[in-house]
């Protein structure tokens, strides 16, 4: 055994006291340095565009609060960083220090101190500051408009609630600029979460609860819905459109809406039959609408989360649309999932439902 | 023959598998038959009890039982001969050993293994994420790949690794010749194989593998396929593994410490391993309930996150993070230890403020469990609560930048000795801050709005876990590579493997901050045009950090079979286990050390932490002459 011979080693490493840099000379280096770091860290931090356009009035609140955390960041980082680097360039074991040990400092209870209270101090500003913040963001504006928002496997149905009780039901996110409205988020199945990053808001549409969130709109311009909270198969392609316009247009889209659809050429006897394309574009208020996952010319909808069907219905017959819907997992589009489109539809929908879909379909597809 | 299959070994383990498959199908047609259910034999029913009975019942063949089984009977029991001590080939670490070396060894290589195929499933997301649209994998495959390579890296590399090494290093150096219950261990370890080749060949099952991610939230796991069991029951195996080892580590911590070892003379290692194994304990059952949950909804209905049946689908959440949150401590803490002691020795400098470096490993313990609702900021719950967990969140930096400053006031007027450990050691520091930074702007509120469930955050938990733990558990492999091996490594390789992690890491994880505040969701296999040029870099970079793995493959293989022999102390460190040979001899101590001193008296004139008196050789346990000392090489 080794062990008398170990224990004697620590006697016999001797610090070269005078030789060793003493290390006051490099904390004014450090300063200066990490002074000069800081500062053009945090001026690039502040140059580099980080975040997607700003269209709501939540948007320009939260991206100041990212300029405050680089602002406090950056130094932080380069405080550390420029010890580390330092400690290495002057304090580096050298040739024929091989045996050589560092002082034994073993603490300095008022350096801890200070570097538990500052940060504690910090970080409870900044706590105080996102609370100020939060509250702000979340809270109700005088005149706010309601918005349903159903999340399903893997769709978007935005719910406009009107007067007469029959509520709007569209698969685009319209909004009026400079209008607040709040969203009342619930899901169908598993959990989503509804997200427009140009609003920088989000929440979970969580089943069995309803949850919401506000935004201001004020840029006009088309963003991205996206689906933030894993949700399954299709959970990537769950992307939609939002729109924020101007008042006169948001006038006229709704307008629009309120209109029952135009019967399809030759579809249907009117009257109390259903339409087969309202409910390509709307759904029956239980089913997804179809235009939410699939494009289709006649309804001018354009999404991309299932396969197009002025291309994949092209000339088919109606036996096979009606299979494709009650048994999508039948024949799959190239460069499709089996699985991402529900396959309950026979269900949601009556039997004169889905036959108005099919026909609405064979013709809108010059079967 | 037959006595081979009544012997504990791997041919009784193999007819025990058989015997657990066949209960499974016994089980099944035994109850589908008495409820007169069609059809009587159900695929899914068998393999789902399967996946209970023959892991257990491979446990019990490969003899992790078989003395406690003896004993519960009444029959007689073995003597413990100290036979199954040390490894003397390759083929013993094959074998139940009771020994904590070899079982750390067995650990630490197994967590390995499971490090190269997390990662080789990282490389082929990042092949199929490197263009928007779908290459490689489909959605499916894709949604199974992200789902295994977290549940692998987290519950069979980061959490066992630490265990594994600590379960080497740590009764050394508390001068204890074993752990406190060895064959308690054992089955510890036995138990890690089983979870990770039960995740791993979540792949085979119909349906494909768990799809949900490695947080599985409900109701999406409880209406999965098959597959997604074989994660809900591989945590169960894992984390029993997880909690057993921490019961290990407290009771060997405690009552096991060499005289004079008092708790403010123990390495800060062990004082991270004490912080790590009391949140282990408090903890990991409730990750192990919120699995039982979605094992009992998804297969036998029991609606607890169905709301139309009364279900509360955020309860799984408040669960899953109870633990969840406290695990991302014990992913870091012993990393927190390791550090500590690569840098004194590195250094030759004590520890600056030993006390509060322990102190504030238990603070963050307490502070750990009051912050789990972080993760749900967006998730729908009360909004009040959003508040105290925001500061709570915010505060739990304060001990860690304890940690940081007194590492880096640890360095100051040090004599540094640049090696690899030492090069792994100052590289999680800094990276470890940039995960810290971004850890702390998560903490407020209305940024994590916008970018939670976004790559942001795969940013932060790779800076953690990949610059956080994975470079301490580096740091760790390459300090104590000696002492386990008996053999050095290649230094000029371990430099070449830090300075190419280093490098690719930042290219493949810094930009995905800014992926994640531009918009791009995580976990998805597929994304909008805006996003194809970082992702290509990334793709680009991740595969250079997946060849620098290699390098540390290469190296580590070689140097184990055919380094230069270690010396007792190649780092003149103070530590206990430095002052046995290398490797340790069976029993650990020939005479019990005698604790003098603090563990970190660098500097100090004629400073020792333990002594060993002459006339205090440890007598040999009854028996342990079955096992000669010269039987070794």
């Amino acid at each position: 055994m080794a062990e008398e011979e170990t224990t004697r080693e620590g006697a016999r490493a001797k610090t070269p006291e005078e030789v060793r840099p003493r290390g006051q000379a490099s904390i004014a280096q450090m300063l200066i340095i990490g002074a000069i770091a800081s500062a053009l860290g945090i001026a690039l931090g502040l140059i580099i565009d980080w975040f997607p356009p700003a269209a709501s009035t939540q948007a320009n609140r939260i991206d100041t609060v990212y300029d405050v955390l680089i602002v406090v960041s950056v130094p932080v980082f380069v405080l550390v960083t420029v010890v580390v680097l330092f400690s290495v360039w002057k304090f580096r074991q050298r040739p024929g220090e091989e045996l050589a040990d560092g002082p034994p400092i073993h603490g300095n209870t008022r350096l801890e101190v200070v570097w538990t209270a500052i940060p504690a101090i910090l970080l409870v500003a900044l706590c105080t500051y996102a609370y100020v913040v939060l509250t702000d963001i979340e809270e109700a504006k005088a005149g706010e408009t309601r918005i349903n928002v159903i999340g399903q496997q893997f769709a978007w149905t935005f719910e406009y609630p009107q007067a007469d009780g029959k509520p709007i039901r569209s698969n685009q996110l319209y909004l009026e600029e400079g209008h607040p409205v709040r969203f009342f988020v619930k899901s169908r199945d598993v959990i989503h979460d509804f997200w427009v990053p140009a609003f920088r808001m989000k929440i979970d549409a969580v089943p069995g609860i309803e949850t919401s969130y506000r935004v201001t709109p004020n840029r006009l311009g088309r963003y991205p819905v996206v689906c933030a909270e894993l949700c399954g198969l299709g959970h990537a392609l769950m992307r939609q459109t939002a729109h924020v316009v101007s008042s006169e247009d948001y006038a006229a889209w709704a307008e629009k809406q309120r209109q029952p659809a135009e019967p399809a050429a030759g579809g249907g006897g009117g009257g109390a039959a259903p339409d087969g394309k309202t409910l390509f574009t709307q759904g029956n208020g239980q089913s997804t609408a179809c235009g939410a996952c699939h494009t289709l010319a006649d309804a001018g909808t354009s999404a991309s989360t299932g396969p197009d069907l002025d291309q994949g219905l092209k000339g088919r017959d109606a036996a096979f649309i009606r299979q494709s819907i009650v048994d999508p997992d039948a024949v799959i589009t190239q460069g499709y999932n089996a699985g991402i489109m529900p396959k309950d539809f026979a269900q949601q929908l009556s039997p004169e439902e889905l036959d108005a879909l099919v026909s609405y379909l064979e013709k809108a597809t010059g079967g | 023959m037959t006595a081979k299959l009544r012997a504990p070994g791997w041919y009784r383990a193999a007819l025990w598998v058989v015997i657990g498959i066949a209960v499974a199908y016994g089980l099944t047609l035994l109850i589908r038959g008495l409820y007169g259910w069609d059809p009587i034999l159900k695929g899914d029913t068998v393999l789902q009890i399967a996946l209970i009975t023959v892991p257990l019942t491979f446990l019990g063949g490969i003899g992790c039982f078989d003395y406690w089984l003896y004993w519960a009977a009444g029959r007689a029991t073995r003597p413990e001969d100290h036979s199954n001590h040390g490894a003397y080939s390759w083929k013993d670490y094959f074998k139940v050993n009771t020994d904590h070396k070899v079982i750390g060894t067995q650990y630490v290589v197994t967590s390995f293994f499971f490090l190269f195929v997390g990662g080789l499933i990282a490389m082929l997301m990042r092949a199929e994420l490197a263009q928007p649209g779908r290459q490689f994998v489909d959605a499916e495959a894709f949604n199974g790949l992200f789902s295994v390579h977290a549940s692998l890296l987290i519950f069979l590399f980061i959490i066992p690794v630490f265990a594994g090494l600590a379960n080497f290093v740590l009764p050394l150096m508390i001068g204890a010749p074993d752990m406190a219950f060895p064959r308690l261990n054992a089955l510890s370890y036995w138990m890690l194989p089983v979870a990770g080749l039960m995740m791993t060949a979540s792949f085979l099952a119909p349906g494909g593998s768990f799809a949900s991610g490695w947080t599985a939230y409900a109701p999406l796991s409880t209406t999965q396929p098959i597959g997604q069991v074989f994660f809900t029951l591989g945590v169960q195996f894992a984390g029993a593994s997880s909690i057993a080892t921490a019961l290990n580590f407290l009771v060997t911590i405690i009552t096991m410490r060499a005289p004079g070892m008092s708790f403010f003379r123990m390495p800060l290692l062990v004082w991270a391993n004490f912080s790590t194994s009391l949140l282990v304990v408090i903890a990991t059952p409730f990750i192990a309930a919120s699995q039982f949950f979605v094992l009992l909804d998804r297969g036998l209905g029991f609606n607890f996150f169905d709301p139309t049946q009364g279900g509360d689908v955020l309860m799984y959440q408040h669960v899953f993070w109870f633990y969840s949150h406290p695990a991302v401590y014990i992913m870091m803490l012993p990393g927190f230890g390791i550090i500590s002691e690569v840098l004194a020795v590195k250094s030759r400098k004590p520890v600056f403020g030993y006390r509060m470096m322990a102190f504030s490993l238990l603070a963050i313990v307490v502070l750990g469990f009051t912050v789990w609702a972080h993760h749900m900021f967006v998730s729908g719950m009360q909004n009040w609560i959003r508040i105290p967990m925001m500061v709570t969140t915010a505060i739990i930096a304060v001990p860690t930048g304890i940690k940081v400053f007194s590492w880096l006031a640890t360095l100051w007027r040090g004599v540094l000795k640049l090696d690899t450990p030492m090069l792994w050691a100052l590289g999680f520091i800094t990276m470890f801050v940039l995960g810290g930074i971004s850890g702390v702007s998560l903490a407020i509120i209305p940024f994590t709005i916008h970018v939670s469930d976004t790559y942001f955050i795969v940013a932060h938990i790779h800076y953690v876990l990949f610059g956080g733990s994975l470079f301490t558990i580096f740091a760790g492999v390459y300090y104590w590579f000696p002492k386990m091996t008996g053999r050095m490594y290649d230094e000029t390789l371990g430099k070449i493997h830090f300075w190419t992690t280093l490098v690719f890491f930042n290219i493949t994880f810094a930009p995905m901050h800014v992926i994640g505040i531009q918009g791009m969701p995580r976990r998805v296999s597929d994304y909008a045009e805006q996003y194809a040029d970082w992702n290509l870099i990334i793709s680009i970079a991740s595969f250079g950090v997946g060849l620098s793995t290699l390098v540390f493959l290469y190296n580590i293989v070689v140097s184990w079979r055919g380094g230069p022999r270690a010396v007792a102390n190649p780092w003149r460190a103070l530590t206990l286990e430095w002052q046995v040979s290398s490797p340790p001899p069976v029993f650990n101590f020939d005479a019990v050390p005698t604790v003098v001193g603090g563990p970190y008296e660098y500097g100090v004139p004629g400073a020792v932490h333990g002594v060993f008196r002459k006339g205090a050789e440890v007598a040999q346990p009854a028996g342990a002459s079955a096992a000669p000392q010269s039987d070794r090489e």
